[in-house]
């Protein structure tokens, strides 16, 4: 199915001439560990107009002016939150790929909870009715029954050699 | 004249895939054996009629038939003819056709090697088969042709999608479409168990090899797509819970939830119905995939169904299928969990618990990846849910998972003693623990918790095989009886160990690259130089070459580590002709310790390019841990006595009679 991806992929080149890199170079940052902060930031927003890919994979000219946008705020020295909050006021919660705690989200953020609960509780039922369970055990008609079906079978086996 | 020959032939295999979806199983309830038996040869035809048909699109695509549409939009003269094969497949309609022509192809395997097997399970096997075919070729037949002929002659066709032009994409979606369909043998053998109400041992057996065949398919075809994707997309990720894999990954989860309930109804006759529960989940997952997939509701949730006759035809399918099939559970399955007792420390308790884990995982991948049409259609407001979420639950699970593999190969049927187990791990238990706190050193773990985790995890599920190995060959006559216990049964055994190696590998493949991964984006000009991690990348400037459809600039790089020079790197933007669209050739010295990955971004001016410079160390075990997998599921249906059922022990038939009375009084 992964080449329908294919077909997004190409969607995604009409609209944005991907061009895989190039995405954070005309930036500068104080030193490495601000450039991979502002990356992971970058990473976590999505890229409005591509099929899905996020702010810093895109090389959509949307893209780049959200990220010039989000540069220029981080340069003022707002902090993540602020930053999140200015684009979530602007485009909805549609804009993060990690979808914030609140009313609305919490069945995606407890129900996953609830279904280990479930698996958890179908697990305990399980073992305690099947530790508890007696063996099957097989009446004299039973062993009538058995005895025919082995001999079945071994006299099948003879047949074929 | 030979795409009619190829229309022709898919409509013939739609009339016997209609035909071996209905008489046979009539045969079958009525007892009239001449119709029971017409299962073989329909299966035969329609594979024989979907390989026509396949053949005459190939063809089309080799002749640069441009008057069928589906090859003018996506083939040209200029392509290389191994492309023009791959395609074939490169698109909608044609990786329909493929779809079909592999369910054909497993439908005549079954009936070739299905020698062991009664008529009855045979007839209905294929006729369930029969049915999901049908369903598939008249999808393709009334929605999405492929031999469609356009009546204005194109001088040129639009070219293959750039991206598809690539070994990887030539081999992703026939190794996934193998596997996707593989789970319809399973879900036959299901269907048809339900259908005869004979729910004993002997269908877990018969059923076990195929799935196991359809999950090596599909593990290699999702491994082939993450490699692609890695090398391809220019990005350096091998993962981005997109729903497109997601639709890959549900079934393989659900699939190995199968594959390991399979060993326990094939072993003790027992959790039949959530065997069987599994088999149609697993299948469901796969029209399901196609129908995310093909239908585009998931691709954006702006736009439904980018074809609404596709959308709505498949999800009529799929109601009809999963609808249907669950229906029939209902009616026939008795209840969920039958079978004989066993205790709390046991191998069917541990391998309840690897079910449960799994398919609450697959629900968790389902939910998060339906999650945003769901709250669009309740108008609750558009959601995206990305890698952050799914990260999250992939860690909720795994660990536990990673835990229980450990004591999986050691644990017995029915019951182990816990003292006795305690003590044959210990050793396992210490050294993984030990492995754990060294990962808490600051350099190896970079200040996650999840490095120690992970290599905690990654050594125990090492020293606990071996461990077992070891347990395993004492209990023989020593290590020298691995070989004879490998040519003999303990084939399944080893592949076992082999897959649950696995394992280990892509965790610490995973692990490494998540957290000790370098990335840098920079503006280069020629002569200059980057440290990433212990190595300097110089780069030496941008050129042109000419390929055969596309024009490229090409850019060198000089890798040195220590003064010395690692590797030359040549990545490509490429311009083809047909398309004129940029494209990103990355290029990769790679090694089992380390990815040297480079990137060419845009033409600065003036010599100047930006530049994506990536150091990925132990990416490979990722791959390579997939393809430790498969070959572990090889391994397993090799395993002789799946090939001969006449060989068999009496200690097993006196298992299976033992089954069959037991299933009989439940």
């Amino acid at each position: 199915m992964k080449t329908v991806k294919l077909a997004i992929f190409i969607g995604l080149f009409f609209i944005s001439g991907l061009a895989g890199a190039a995405a954070l170079s005309s930036y500068t940052f104080a030193d490495q560990e601000e450039e991979q902060a502002f990356r992971e930031l970058t990473a976590k927003i999505r890229c409005l107009v591509c099929q899905n890919q996020s702010l810093a994979d895109s090389d959509a000219e949307l893209a780049n002016d959200l990220r010039r946008e989000v540069y220029a705020l981080w340069k003022e020295k707002k902090s993540e939150d602020e930053i999140v909050d200015f684009l979530v006021s602007r485009y909805g919660d549609f804009v993060l790929y990690d979808p914030p705690l609140k009313p609305s989200t919490y069945i995606l953020w407890f129900g996953p909870f609830f279904l280990f609960l479930l698996g958890g509780y179908i697990l305990s039922r399980t073992l305690k009715s099947k530790t508890e369970d007696k063996e099957v055990e097989l009446t004299n008609e039973d062993q009538q029954r058995l005895k025919t079906l082995l001999d079945d079978d071994n006299e099948n086996q003879e047949a074929t050699k | 004249m030979i795409p009619e020959i190829g229309h022709f032939a898919l409509v013939l295999s739609m009339c016997l895939a209609i035909a071996q979806a209905i008489f046979p199983l009539i045969g079958t309830m009525n007892n009239t054996p001449s119709w029971a038996a017409l299962a073989r040869p329909l299966a035969w035809g329609q594979a024989l009629f979907l390989t026509i048909a396949l053949g005459a699109l190939t063809y089309a695509f080799l002749v640069n038939d441009f008057s069928v549409r589906y090859v003018a939009s996506n083939s040209n003269t200029l392509l290389p003819t191994v492309y023009k094969i791959s395609a074939v497949w490169g698109a909608h309609e044609g990786s329909l056709l493929l779809w079909a022509f592999f369910l054909g192809i497993w439908s005549a395997a079954i009936a070739v090697l299905s020698k062991g097997l009664t008529q009855e399970v045979v007839s209905r096997v294929l006729a369930v088969m029969g049915m999901v075919n049908a369903g598939f070729v008249s999808f393709m037949l009334f929605t999405s042709n492929p031999f469609e002929r356009l009546f204005q002659i194109p001088a040129e066709g639009r070219d293959l999608n750039p991206l598809l032009q690539d070994i990887g994409l030539a081999l992703h979606p026939p190794t996934l479409y193998l596997g996707y369909v593989g789970f319809s043998v399973a879900f036959g053998f299901a269907i048809a168990a339900l259908i005869g109400g004979r729910l004993d041992a002997s269908w877990a057996r018969w059923s076990r090899p195929w799935t196991t065949a359809a999950w090596v398919w599909l593990t290699l075809g999702i491994t082939i797509g993450s490699w692609w994707a890695y090398y391809e997309l220019g990005w350096g990720g091998w993962w981005f819970w997109d729903p497109v894999e997601n639709a890959s990954f549900m079934p393989w989860i659900a699939g190995t939830a199968l594959m390991h309930s399979l060993a326990v109804t094939e072993k003790r006759g027992a959790f039949r119905s959530w065997t069987l529960m599994l088999a149609i989940l697993a299948f469901s997952l796969c029209l399901l995939g196609t129908f995310l997939v093909r239908s585009g509701v998931l691709t954006s949730v702006h736009a439904f169904a980018a074809d609404p006759d596709r959308g709505i035809f498949i999800l009529i399918f799929l109601l009809i299928t999963i609808g249907g099939s669950l229906a029939l559970y209902a009616w026939r399955a008795p209840s969920i969990f039958s079978g004989g007792r066993f205790d709390l420390i046991s191998r069917e308790s541990f391998l309840l618990g690897n079910n449960l884990l799994l398919t609450v995982f697959t629900f968790l991948v389902l939910f998060g990846t339906l999650a945003p049409l769901i709250y669009d259609a309740l108008e609750w407001g558009k959601i995206s849910v990305g890698f952050p979420w799914f990260n999250k639950m992939f860690l909720m699970v795994t660990p536990f998972l990673a835990v229980l593999i450990g004591f999986g190969p050691l644990m017995r049927w029915k019951r182990t003693d816990p003292k006795k187990l305690v003590k044959k791990l210990r050793i396992a238990m210490i050294v993984s623990v030990v492995i754990g706190l060294i990962a808490f050193l600051p350099a190896i773990s970079t200040g996650s918790l999840l490095v120690p985790l992970g290599m905690f995890l990654v050594a125990w599920i090492i020293t606990s095989h071996i461990t077992a190995i070891i347990d395993r060959l004492k209990h023989k006559q020593g290590i020298s009886h691995i070989f004879a216990d490998l040519a003999g049964k303990g084939r399944s055994y080893y592949g076992m160990v082999v897959a649950h190696m696995g394992v280990a590998m892509f965790i610490l493949g995973a692990t490494m690259v998540s957290h000790h991964g370098v990335e840098k984006d920079l503006r280069m000009s020629p002569g200059e130089s980057a440290e990433i991690s212990a190595y300097r990348f110089k780069f030496e400037g941008v050129a042109h070459t000419p390929g055969p459809n596309y024009t490229a600039n090409q850019g060198e790089f000089t890798i040195y580590l220590d003064g010395e020079v690692e590797a030359v790197l040549k990545p490509q933007k490429r311009t083809y002709f047909a398309q004129g669209r940029p494209m990103t050739e990355a290029a990769i010295d790679w090694g089992l310790t380390r990815d040297l990955y480079v990137s060419l971004g845009e033409d600065l001016g003036g010599g100047d390019w930006s530049v994506r410079l990536y150091y990925k160390p132990f990416v490979r075990w990722i791959w390579l841990g997939g393809l430790a997998m498969a070959i572990g599921g090889i391994i397993c249906i090799s395993d002789r006595r799946y090939r001969s059922k006449k060989e068999k022990k009496p200690q097993q038939a006196y298992t299976e009679a033992a089954n069959t009375l037991v299933t009989e009084k439940s």
